[in-house]
């Protein structure tokens, strides 16, 4: 990997502290480097700069130079170069770091300047913490806490504004809370595309509204409630739902297609309340789709599979390992592989090492459908790039399977192992799937369930652990959030003991697999589950450089095109 | 000492018995003379001539306005815009109204100069929103400049155009502000840009470097070029060059607009001897000199200190009536020369209620963009309005100081000046009135007396 270029770096001295920081950064960034929190409202690090909320507000000063001289102007009383302090707080989203800038974050000048802005937000808002569903995770709680005066001078109506507007299908909200900071709006503006919020009126009456006859609907929607510094933007799904504090946070990511989104999932006693965005600079920023928060309300559907079955009866785990023995022996040779690109890099690993016991050709399925250029790629898998890391494919997968199909009209395959993936969807007519036994591996009931003659329920991705290769292969790790339903175990023992029916041994427990991917996947060295990082890890590319991968551009992502062959003479 | 007489420049034709605002009238008196004189000359001359003028901004702020063309970003290859600030919003101030409409192509032969000097294409006049007549005159007196060659294409004859365009606003005071008013001529709500970076004079109108000037200060430029900068300077006093128009209105016998020489007029002339003193058995008890954000100024209160005449530095011992109307002196004791929108109260006026009024215009301007003006204004308008409507408290006058004092220098723009300076003042100046008015609010309202706010 080539090592980026050195930024310029500037250094600049922060409550006394010299820090060098690259050049461009703003003061409230610069402050987090050395531990110093800047109390802000409007600023976000992936939206223009307004300078609106006031909250952080500090003083600044230049060292003091000779204007004829332009030498410097040293203080006899320390020594050092005198200080030039700027007379009035200055705001720290918009000052960027210039050489020997000079901040105080404690002074009293910001002590008051902050006192002072924390009145003033809060002499309209409506302090109804005990009934809001920001509370606990509310800057103007946690910023009035910190850095208020902690009683109120206010002894006059507060304003009166609407309290449950509905923005749009998923966003409901309250405007007496609003501190009209214009990250919502700056959002649907330069990261949506879809400039539907302003605000109406004027002063302390102004309102934030839609626009006439226009409605907050696009698919990144519930990122204006994740950015809400307050409690005016709630999520009309989980508002009221439960306190944040009891939600235990679990680092996930988005699955419905090829971005790769990290994601945090919140659960309590193995349910899931919502699904949020983690922050990741190189992949999804703060954002994710609407879309990608609704993924885990399939878990407790009733079409959930949480039974065993072999021919249509209930039975037990090792039962239907048998019985699935019973198939590779007897129709040995006559067996394909449906693998998935929605399994995770260890079970597809798993899954080549079946397709390799039971010398049955391989293929995937992929599904495709409009990219947004945003977070959501043309390729709906999240993990087409795993397969291909891990050998279980060669080619890029079709969203159909002609050539299976025709290998079942003449006879030639009897058995499908399909782990996850619905036949039917993928081509092949009833009469097709009447003529083979299916081995099925899935989470939910289709087509294929209903006439497979043997169902391993499996776990869905906030069920299990595992990794994902996403668009710009860049490994990544999701955890388990919750519990599996009773009856339904996890792929990687279900294939790991698929493949010990079909002869071969494999172990199923991730510690044990990253060592054999390490050894026998190139390019997967040191990796392990446990020390991959949060945020991922990039894989080399080269080897698949010349695969023409459907997507279009995406936030974190250029496509690129697919080398052109030289004619050799 | 006897008051100077009035030197009428800008004014000079304004209320003038048979002047008319058409170009027929203007062009009979002189006028486009220096506008042809001026496109003779190379631009950066004429720029020279306004610098060596010492002209500041009529505006408000009194900025320089040869230092502020001096700032114009004009190495970037985009093009300069060059926008006539005509949104007069400051209560107290109704001079540019006058020239729009008895003068109108005075401001365009100015307009058109201050273009050529700094090789404007595109110009636009920023006018209020509620001054639709004041539009329709210049709209037509464009229309007739342009016909006759002096706006548009190829101007005089020479290979240099340059089109104006009236734009209105939609009624807000904050679009008076540079930055504010850019956006609202964007099209977008008028929220003042914070600075830096977005400075007008590098990344003003569209991005564009760009000059906002006020209505009188355009003016001006026509008759420096036609004086020249040096002979402009002897016209006023150092550093206050020019001539000034103050706006009197209030509790005087002759309340009007009244151009003097800057500086070389006192508050006590103004009102005693231009203006004819109180009415009949009352006194003057306060003034507010530039405008109604400007601090007030109590009558029998003294300012000393030490202040420059020429080199030397002299004692300097007011009562209000003997401070010199120019911008420094002003400035000096503690207020400003502002927009000169003079507004004088005699001794009928509660200041308590004269500042509810203020206040209540102020929370209503409020772009809302920031949080200190926003919220502090209104909540300022709140505490009064609640006083004059019978719920006073003695604590009142002590909160609302304390409110003030969090509002200036902590906003994006110039706004948290102009709503807190008001209160600062008003207590500082009549702190026991304000602590007393519970007691005196008790004496009934007079019968007919209409709702306060």
């Amino acid at each position: 990997m080539i090592a980026p270029p050195k930024p310029d770096l500037v250094t600049v001295n922060i409550d006394g502290r010299e820090i060098a920081v690259p050049k461009g950064t703003n003061v409230i960034e610069a402050a987090r480097l050395v531990n110093v929190d800047v109390p802000h409202y409007c600023y976000h690090p992936k939206l223009t700069i307004v300078g609106n909320c006031r909250m952080c507000l500090i003083e600044m000063g230049m060292p003091a130079v000779d204007p004829a001289t332009k030498a410097p102007i040293m203080d006899p009383a320390t020594g050092k170069q005198k200080i030039n302090w700027i007379p009035r707080p200055q705001i720290g989203c918009g000052t960027n770091v210039s050489p020997g800038l000079h901040v105080k974050t404690t002074s009293p000048m910001v002590k008051d300047a902050r006192e002072g802005v924390m009145e003033f937000l809060l002499i309209n808002h409506p302090l109804d913490c005990p009934i809001c569903d920001q509370a606990g995770e509310c800057k103007l709680q946690e910023q009035s806490t910190g850095y208020g005066r902690g009683y109120s001078r206010f002894v006059e109506q507060k304003n009166v504004k609407p309290k449950r507007t509905q923005l749009g299908p998923r966003v409901t909200l309250d405007d007496e809370r609003c501190i009209l900071c214009s990250r919502c709006i700056r959002f649907s503006k330069e990261i949506a595309k879809d400039d539907v919020l302003g605000f109406i009126d004027r002063g302390s009456y102004s309102t934030l509204t839609c626009f006439p006859g226009k409605q907050l609907t696009n698919n990144y929607s519930l990122n204006t409630v994740d950015i809400c510094p307050v409690g005016a933007l709630t999520s009309t799904d989980f508002r009221f739902k439960m306190r944040v504090w009891f939600l235990k946070q679990t680092n996930s990511l988005d699955t419905e297609s090829s971005v790769g989104a990290n994601t945090v999932v919140w659960s309590r006693e193995g349910q899931i309340y919502r699904i949020t965005p983690r922050r990741n600079d190189e992949v999804n920023d703060t954002w994710m789709a609407d879309s990608g928060r609704e993924l885990f309300k399939t878990l407790r559907a009733a079409d959930r599979l949480t039974a065993v079955k072999v021919n249509g009866a209930d039975s037990g785990l090792d039962l239907a390992a048998n019985a699935a023995a019973d198939l590779f022996k007897a129709y040995a040779g006559a067996i394909a592989v449906v693998g998935s690109a929605r399994s995770t890099v260890e079970e597809q690993f798993l899954t080549k090492k079946l397709a390799v016991a039971l010398n049955a050709p391989t293929q995937l399925v992929s599904r495709v459908g409009p990219g947004d250029t945003l977070l959501i790629s043309a390729d709906r898998n999240p993990n087409v790039r795993g397969a291909l890391v891990t050998g279980l494919i060669a080619a890029l997968p079709a969203q159909t399977l002609p050539a299976l199909a025709a290998s079942v009209d003449a006879g030639k395959t009897r058995v499908i192992v399909s782990v996850g993936e619905d036949l039917a969807a993928a081509g092949l007519t009833a009469a097709q799937l009447a003529k083979v036994a299916v081995v099925y591996l899935g989470t939910h009931a289709n087509a294929t369930s209903a006439v497979a003659k043997v169902v391993l329920p499996t776990l869905a991705v906030f069920e299990k652990n595992g990794t994902l290769v996403n668009q710009q292969f860049r490994l990544q790790k999701f955890a388990k959030a919750v519990p599996a339903p009773a009856g339904a175990t996890d792929d990687l023992i279900v294939l790991a003991k698929l493949a010990a029916a079909a002869g071969a041994s494999v172990p199923s427990d991730l510690g044990s697999l990253w060592k054999l991917l390490a050894a026998e996947v190139p390019g997967l060295g040191p990796i392990t589950y446990a020390n991959l990082p949060e945020t991922g890890l990039l894989l080399d590319a080269t080897p698949f450089a010349a695969l023409p991968f459907v997507e279009g551009e995406t936030l974190h992502y250029k496509p690129v095109a697919p080398a052109v062959a030289v004619a050799t003479a | 000492m006897a008051a100077p007489t009035q030197r009428r420049i800008i004014f000079q034709h304004i209320d003038e018995p048979g002047y008319s605002n058409d170009l027929a009238c203007y062009v009979r008196h002189g006028g486009y003379d220096v506008l042809k004189k001026a496109v003779t000359r190379p631009p950066a001359e004429l720029i020279d001539e306004v610098k060596k003028s010492g002209l500041r901004g009529r505006g408000g702020a009194g900025f320089p306005c040869g230092v502020k063309w001096g700032l114009v970003d004009r190495k970037s290859g985009k093009p300069i815009y060059l926008i006539v600030n005509a949104d007069e919003s400051e209560p107290g101030t109704f001079k540019d109204r006058y020239i729009m409409h008895q003068d109108p192509h005075q401001l365009i032969e100015g307009t058109m100069i201050s273009c050529f000097a700094n090789n404007v294409k595109q110009a636009y006049i920023y006018i209020r929103g509620e001054m639709p007549h004041g539009a329709r005159i210049l709209e037509k007196a464009i229309a007739e400049a342009r016909a006759a060659g002096f706006v548009g294409k190829n101007i005089l004859g020479t290979t240099y155009s340059c089109d104006i365009f009236v734009h209105r606003g939609a009624g807000a005071y904050i679009c008076g502000e540079e930055t504010g008013l850019i956006e609202s001529l964007e099209g977008k709500r008028a929220n003042p840009r914070i600075k830096p970076p977005y400075f007008p004079a590098v990344l003003g109108l569209y991005q564009c470097p760009t000059i906002v000037n006020n209505v009188e200060t355009l003016c001006h430029v026509k008759h420096i070029v036609e004086f020249g900068g040096d002979a402009f300077t002897k016209i006023g006093t150092p550093n206050n060059t020019g001539t000034r128009i103050f706006c009197v209105s209030g509790h005087v016998q002759r309340p009007g607009y009244y151009e003097f020489e800057a500086g070389k007029i006192t508050m006590g002339q103004l009102l005693h001897e231009v203006c004819g003193g109180p009415l009949p058995g009352r006194t003057f008890k306060a003034v507010i000199p530039g405008g109604s954000s400007a601090k007030i100024l109590r009558f029998g209160e003294r300012f000393k200190g030490k202040r420059k005449v020429g080199a030397e530095m002299v004692d300097y011992d007011w009562g209000v009536e003997d401070v010199p109307m120019d911008f420094d002196s002003l400035g000096m004791i503690g207020t400003m020369g502002g927009s000169g929108g003079v507004i004088v109260m005699d001794d009928t006026v509660n200041m308590v209620e004269a500042l509810a009024n203020i206040n209540a215009f102020y929370s209503h301007e409020s772009c809302g963009q920031c949080t200190p003006c926003r919220e502090g204004s209104l909540w300022m308008k709140k505490i009064t309005t609640r006083m004059v409507h019978g719920q006073a408290r003695s604590e009142d006058a002590a909160l609302l100081k304390s409110v003030a004092d969090q509002i200036p220098g902590r906003t994006i723009c110039a706004f948290g000046e102009a709503c807190s300076w008001p209160t600062q003042s008003f207590i500082a100046k009549f702190g026991d009135e304000f602590k007393h008015y519970p007691e005196t609010k008790k004496t009934a309202k007079p019968a007919g007396a209409p709702e306060l706010v």
